[in-house]
Order: structure tokens, then C-alpha cells, then sequence
């Protein structure tokens, strides 16, 4: 779906996440780009440096927030503060949605600064759909909730991850931000067909779409963001794009970071998957 | 967190039940490793860390439960650590990393993070310090104006700016009516070493050491450039840490000077905070003193009272 009620009717192409080792390209040669997705939090402070880049970039950018501490699935009740904060920077950027993880990371205020995997349960799709609707009616945007990638699975789930996804965004009435590598890695760590999970989520509510690189090790493969997407990664993504339909989409690259250029080079190879997608479709 | 149940529940039917598995394994995440960075093999009530794991955690073809769980306990530690040493170059190099790593990890263990982004983990660090001095003995002194300068510059780069008081409103109010208040971003320091020369040269070492690590011979420069710089030696040393232009910059103060600006953060008014400064303080220097201070932009509507001041 280019544009629906998920992504604020929005058609923003393809970008990139706004990272530290890019900025004075980004300022001094401004480059052309879709969009740039920032991590809320990095800029969720009171002054100084970060939002003056922030205003700089806004001056010349489309930017949509995308969070990593909300934790919709922790059985915390939400910060107002952190709503608080998180509003603010709404006004400030006017993403048209914003994002945050199906996951949970915090437990009696304490944070392990951490995408925990979910126990697939009903109550717990309740209590998480519960919680983005609070947050969304907070916050005035439309939300996507990202399916993460995981390492462990739990004796107490009683469904599929993506039967989880599909009864959370149901419930809550919200957008999915489909992050197809979190799903490639997944599904290698816990033995399942990444084709079954792209094809049984319900796909009008894809607002957007993440790819990224990984990291195989011997026995588990970790999600590391530290390369350029994978093979069958892309191909994921061109199965997700004829179900879904074209997307925003963002190449996350968040360590061994490298030029600004090999980056978004990297993310724009995401156009030829676009093609083929349309193409399948006409 | 609250102390987590004896056993995760079976069957998670509520939000109660949410709450409780999540404190199960978040303490389990959260839990310092063992000597060799593992995940601990005993829980904390003493039974096998295996068995526990495997009582909500499904184990699969390649990895058990208790490895599992390991991977997402070490890479909490991993990820900590990381923040913390980005945030402490200057207190790393003063306690090396043997010693650095012990604080580090004792600190963590009893104040885990209670802040939704990473930027807050030291917060409670030089308190944590004077708190436990064997963790950092003989060095403990050094060791908290190090923590205390560090966080100063983390509140300095991105703390709040309020707007700045207007010359012309400060003359409309008498001096002994006057307060004002000093920026949220400013730090006053009164340190018993010279931390800001010495900060400086370990973040020069550490850029030396960046670009090092790019070069084609970079194994003869990064083992120039390894030898840390000498601690410093004891002299006290005033200064405030704060930014301009958003950049971030140390302003070493005089004894009056420094007194007079803790006495307005404090909430004196400005006549009081003028005495404060001394019978030797002569009118024009304390006059150059509060040029400059306008200059920069330091004074704002007073907040609360509490001491802007830090040794």
C-alpha cells in the first residue's frame, strides 16, 4: 500500500537512517534523499546539539521518527513523561507516523535497553494493542509496530510470531513497520519458512518496510545492521512488496558504519525490487 | 525491579502473569556474568541456571535454553559497557581497565538502568563512587572528580537552555531583590585536580588512536599513542563546564568568581552573592566577571534552589 491510513497517506520512497558519521556530509554537500528515519530518542533531550541538527535537517529533509524504548509489549503502563517527550518531538519533526518495536525491554522501570522477544499469548497481544492505543491517542499520529528479530522462543507461546503480529495490529488497530530482515533472521534461529510469515500477516496494514544486513555465526545469526542486505533478504523483500505493495522503505546500517554514499547506494537497490514488483502487478 | 518470582508462570493468561515472566527473565538478562563473561550457572536462589532457563525458554536443535538466555544476558553487558566507557574515556584511563571494568560492573549491578535512553546510565555513577571508595581506592578522590566532570560535559551537551535574562530586566530590580538563576546546561565544579587539562589529553590519545587505526602503519603510531596520559597531580581547580554555540567548553573560575555564581544558583540574591565573593574582591574585577557570564549567556529566571555545585 503506497499510502494509507498507517503511513499518514504518505508515499516517502526509500531512505536511510540519519547516523552520526554522516552528518557533515549530509549538511555540507546535501545529498539527495527520500527521507531520513532518526531514532526518537536521540533527540527526545531538552537543548543543545542534537536539535539544532535535528532543525537543520528538517530544513531540508522529510524525517519520520522511529523509537526503541516505548516497549508496547511490557506490562509497565506507559510513561506519560516519556508520551511527554515523545509528543513534543512530533510537533517538532511532523513525521507523518511513527514507529516503535512489537516487543518489550523494561520491567518495574528498570531498562535493558533491549528488543526482548514477546511470549505469543492473548493476553499478552491484549495488553500490548492496549498500550499502543494509549500511546497513538497520546501522541496524535499513526503508529507502526516493527516485528523484531529474535533468539529465544518461550514455553508459555500459544501461536505463531506472525498469528501474534496479525491479533496485535488487529487489536490495536495500527500499522506494521515489516522489517524483512528481522524476519530472515528469525526464521533461521527458530526454524521456520519466512515465506509463511510474509504471506499470512495482513498486508493492508504495512505502512513500511526495514532491510538490513546480518551476521551468521555457527549456531544463530544476529540481527548487526554492520552490512550490506543479503541475498535472500532482497528477495524477501520483493515477495513482501508485490503482497504488501510499494512502501516506504529504509536500509538500516548502525555499525561499522560506512560512506554516506555506499549507504544510500545500498538502500536505492531497493528500486529494482520496486520494478519487478510493479511489474508482476500490471 | 522487583524480586522475581521462584519460577516463571506456565501459562501467561493476564497482565499479572505478563508482569511476572518479565521480571523472571528480565533478571535473568540484566544479571552481572560470570569471571569468564558467561551466563551465570547457578540462579539466585542456587538452583542450576539450566534448569531454571528451561522452564520458560524452549530450547532448539542447536542451542539449549541456558544459551539462549545467555546470548540476550551477554549482550545487555556488552551493550552497557560499551555506553558506559563511551561516556567515562577520562575515569577508563585514570583506573585502567581491569579496575575501570569492576566499577563498572558492581555500579551497574546495584543501579541498573532507570532511564528510557542509555544518555542517563552515569547519572548516579559519582554517587555510586563515594558510596563504595574500595572500589577505586587509592584512587577514589580522583576518581569522582573524573565521574563528576563527565557527566557535567553529558548535561552540557544536550541539558536544557532557558531563555537568557535581558541586561535591561536586571536593572529594572534593585540588587538586594535580584536573583537569578544559572542555565540547567551549566556545571559548576570544585575539583581537587586539574580534570579539564587531564580529560582533554586522554580525548586527544583517543583520537591519535582513531586515526591510527586508519593508517598503513598504524601498529608503530597506536603503540606511541597507547601510553595513557600521567594522572594528574593533586591542585585545586574551579571550573564550569558548559557549552556555547553548542559546543562544549570548560571555563576555569576564580575563588570568588566560583563563589559568587554557587551563591546564585543557590538562590541568593545578587547582593548577597556579590559578598560572597569576598572582602578582596575588587568591584571592576567582580564587574568583568559578570560581563563575561552575560556574554555567554549563563544567567536565566532562578528554578529551584537547589546547588548547582559539585565537588
Amino acid at each position: 500500500m503506497p499510502a494509507n491510513r498507517f503511513n499518514g497517506h504518505s508515499d516517502y520512497g526509500i531512505g536511510i537512517g540519519l547516523r552520526v558519521p554522516h552528518y557533515s556530509h549530509i549538511l555540507s554537500k546535501k545529498p539527495v534523499v527520500d527521507w531520513f528515519e532518526i531514532i526518537s530518542e536521540n533527540f527526545m533531550v531538552e537543548g543543545g546539539r542534537p536539535l539544532e541538527l535535528l532543525d537543520k535537517i528538517l530544513e531540508q529533509y522529510r524525517v519520520v521518527q522511529h523509537g526503541v524504548s516505548m516497549y508496547f509489549g511490557s506490562a509497565d503502563k506507559p510513561d506519560r513523561t516519556h508520551m511527554r517527550r515523545l509528543k513534543n518531538l512530533v510537533k517538532r519533526t511532523n513525521t507523518p507516523w511513527l514507529s516503535d518495536h512489537l516487543c518489550w525491554g523494561s520491567v518495574d522501570g528498570t531498562y535493558t535497553h533491549d528488543l526482548l522477544p514477546m511470549p505469543y499469548t492473548f493476553a499478552a497481544a491484549r495488553r500490548t494493542a492496549e498500550k499502543i492505543r494509549q500511546v497513538r491517542d497520546f501522541v496524535e499520529v499513526p503508529i507502526c509496530v516493527e516485528n523484531v528479530s529474535s533468539y529465544a522462543e518461550f514455553h508459555a507461546s500459544e501461536m505463531t510470531e506472525w498469528e501474534f503480529l496479525s491479533e496485535v495490529v488487529e487489536l490495536a488497530d495500527c500499522g506494521i513497520l515489516l522489517d524483512v530482515n528481522n524476519i530472515y533472521v528469525s526464521s533461521k534461529n527458530h526454524s521456520f519458512d519466512p515465506y509463511d510469515y510474509l504471506n499470512n500477516i495482513p498486508h493492508h496494514r504495512v505502512g513500511q518496510m526495514h532491510v538490513a544486513g546480518h551476521t551468521k555465526f555457527e549456531k544463530y545469526i544476529l540481527d548487526t545492521h554492520d552490512h550490506p542486505v543479503l541475498d535472500p533478504v532482497w528477495k524477501m523483500y520483493a515477495h513482501a512488496t508485490k503482497l504488501c505493495g510499494v512502501s516506504a522503505t529504509l536500509l538500516e546500517w548502525d555499525d561499522r558504519i560506512p560512506s554516506f554514499d555506499e549507504v544510500h547506494n545500498e538502500a536505492l537497490k531497493a528500486n529494482e525490487f520496486i520494478d519487478g514488483a510493479k511489474k508482476a502487478v500490471v | 525491579m522487583k524480586r522475581p518470582p521462584k519460577h516463571a508462570p506456565a501459562r501467561i493468561a493476564s497482565t499479572a502473569d505478563l508482569r511476572l515472566f518479565q521480571r523472571m527473565m528480565g533478571a535473568a538478562v540484566i544479571r552481572p556474568l560470570d569471571a569468564n563473561d558467561n551466563l551465570q550457572a547457578k540462579w539466585i536462589d542456587g538452583r542450576p541456571m539450566d534448569s531454571v532457563a528451561a522452564e520458560f525458554i524452549k530450547p532448539n536443535d542447536r542451542l539449549t535454553a541456558f544459551e539462549r538466555l545467555e546470548l540476550y544476558n551477554q549482550m545487555y553487558w556488552s551493550r552497557l559497557f560499551d555506553s558506559i566507557r563511551d561516556d567515562c574515556p577520562g575515569l577508563v584511563a585514570a583506573l585502567g581497565d581491569a579496575a575501570f571494568g569492576r566499577l563498572a560492573q558492581a555500579y551497574l549491578a546495584v543501579r541498573p538502568s532507570r532511564s528510557f535512553t542509555l544518555r542517563n546510565l552515569c547519572s548516579r555513577l559519582v554517587q555510586f563512587i563515594r558510596d563504595n571508595p574500595r572500589l577505586t581506592a587509592p584512587r577514589t578522590p580522583l576518581a569522582i572528580d573524573i565521574a563528576s566532570f563527565e557527566w557535567a560535559q553529558t548535561v552540557a551537551f544536550d541539558g536544557e537552555s532557558r531563555p537568557v535574562v535581558a541586561a535591561s530586566s536586571l536593572a529594572r530590580t534593585p540588587p538586594g531583590r535580584l536573583r537569578l538563576g544559572l542555565q540547567p546546561y551549566v556545571t559548576l565544579l570544585d575539583l581537587r585536580y586539574p580534570i579539564d587539562t587531564y580529560v582533554m589529553s586522554v580525548k586527544r590519545r583517543e583520537a591519535m588512536r582513531s586515526e591510527a587505526s586508519n593508517t598503513p602503519d598504524s601498529k608503530v603510531v597506536s603503540r606511541r599513542s597507547a601510553r595513557r596520559p600521567p594522572r594528574p597531580r593533586r591542585a585545586r581547580t574551579l571550573v564550569a563546564v558548559h557549552r556555547l554555540d553548542n559546543q562544549l567548553f570548560y571555563k576555569r573560575l576564580e575563588p570568588g568568581a566560583f563563589r559568587i555564581l554557587g551563591a546564585l544558583a543557590a538562590g541568593a540574591t545578587l547582593t548577597r552573592a556579590v559578598a560572597a565573593a569576598g572582602p578582596k574582591a575588587r568591584a571592576e574585577q567582580v564587574q568583568a566577571w559578570f560581563t563575561s557570564w552575560m556574554a555567554l549567556g549563563w544567567f536565566c529566571a532562578p528554578g529551584n534552589k537547589r546547588s548547582r555545585r559539585a565537588s
